[in-house]
């Protein structure tokens, strides 16, 4: 499954969760290594899928409670903060990251974490901006 | 009518125990040791039968590179065998209760050779198809962080201190409030003529134990700069008229 990896190799395929090597006839998978920092680098994946979604959900709300012409700072500040947990996470991963033999790429995954972060990061600048009409 | 019920009953009851005969043994995945510790290897199995007697348990260990395995345990007829010959002689012990469907055993004494795959089987008859399970032992100088903790003590963390922050921002938003509407009675209170102003100020005297001292230190400061009310022994009272 190239589509979900962060790095591809020949025959070994790395994501945020497992390490798996393709051998004749077999798909063999085990936990990602033990290590500090890709713990580090999926808590911070995780948290910026929450943080997004609770900016999503303050930003119903604010709709219906704030004043009009207010802006709404509170999403704001909720997206920024997921959008720099997804650069520290990927700046994270890209220096920890152990293969970088010849013939190792980034995968799709990794490549989508680097555009997912000024996504959103304009995402919450433009919240910032924003003013509620009547 | 009844007859094609009993024929129908009779051919469902012959369908399902075919496939209801096969018993399926659990072990752990994995286990983690340190070097010199004991372990409990666990293995339990399900079957649609009752436990017979003739239940029997075997334990069968595989070295790390190597391909071929030894059988290290074996309980039939109601009593354990233990390996007295092989790389476990005097460290094994049986700990299970197989009238409660319990297969465990306990190795003692852990060294680095005893890395491998350890191989459950049991057989309850006439419950006798089934596949093996096994458990991997990995033997640790020290025991590495498990997988999946540093995330999530880094996730609680910090949900943690973002409900610590919305928590004492309406906590501090509450206690000006607070202090807000008492200065601001009191100011009514001086506006009102005589009698009604002075008991609408005697109606609650703040209690300042309550407070921190930075709060207690800021109460009294603008409390004294609009000369409304006096510290008595600990508590802001109006002055008396």
């Amino acid at each position: 499954m190239k589509s979900k990896a962060w790095t591809v190799s020949s025959s070994i395929t790395t994501d945020l969760w497992y390490n798996c090597l393709t051998s004749g006839g077999g798909y063999h998978c085990k936990v990602a290594s033990n290590e500090d920092w890709i713990q580090a680098v999926q808590a911070l994946m995780v948290l910026s899928v929450l943080f997004c979604l609770l900016s999503l959900v303050f930003f119903l709300c604010q709709l219906f409670t704030l004043v009009k012409g207010g802006r709404f700072f509170f999403t704001a500040i909720f997206q920024i903060l997921a959008s720099l947990f997804v650069m520290c996470g990927a700046i994270i991963y890209t220096v920890m990251s152990p293969d970088r033999a010849v013939g190792v790429e980034f995968g799709y995954a990794y490549i989508l974490a680097w555009v997912a972060f000024p996504l959103c990061l304009v995402s919450g600048l433009i919240y910032i901006i924003l003013r509620k009409r009547e | 009518m009844l007859t094609i019920l009993a024929l129908a009953s009779i051919v469902l009851l012959g369908i399902v125990p075919q496939q209801s005969e096969a018993i399926v043994i659990y072990t752990g995945w994995e286990r983690h040791a340190l070097v010199g510790s004991d372990i409990r290897l666990s293995c339990s199995f399900f079957s649609w039968r009752w436990t017979s007697e003739d239940v029997t348990f075997s334990w069968s260990y595989r070295p790390d590179g190597a391909r071929d395995s030894i059988s290290i345990f074996h309980y039939t007829g109601g009593a354990p065998y233990v390996d007295n010959k092989g790389p476990f002689r005097d460290r094994l012990e049986f700990v299970g209760n197989p009238a409660r469907r319990d297969g465990s055993i306990l190795l003692k004494n852990l060294d680095y050779g005893d890395n491998g795959t350890f191989t459950c089987d049991a057989k309850n008859p006439p419950d006798i198809v089934g596949r093996a399970s096994s458990v991997r032992l990995l033997v640790f100088e020290k025991v590495p962080i498990q997988a999946g903790v540093i995330t999530g003590a880094i996730i609680g963390a910090v949900l943690g201190l973002l409900v610590l922050i919305v928590v004492i921002y309406y906590l501090m938003r509450f206690l000006v409030a607070r202090r807000v509407f008492n200065l601001s009675v009191s100011k009514h209170g001086r506006k009102g003529k005589g009698k009604e102003g002075s008991q609408q100020r005697q109606a609650s005297p703040l209690d300042v134990g309550s407070l921190t001292t930075t709060q207690r230190q800021q109460l009294t400061a603008t409390a004294h700069k609009h000369r409304t009310t006096q510290v008595i022994d600990g508590h802001l009272t109006p002055p008396p008229p």
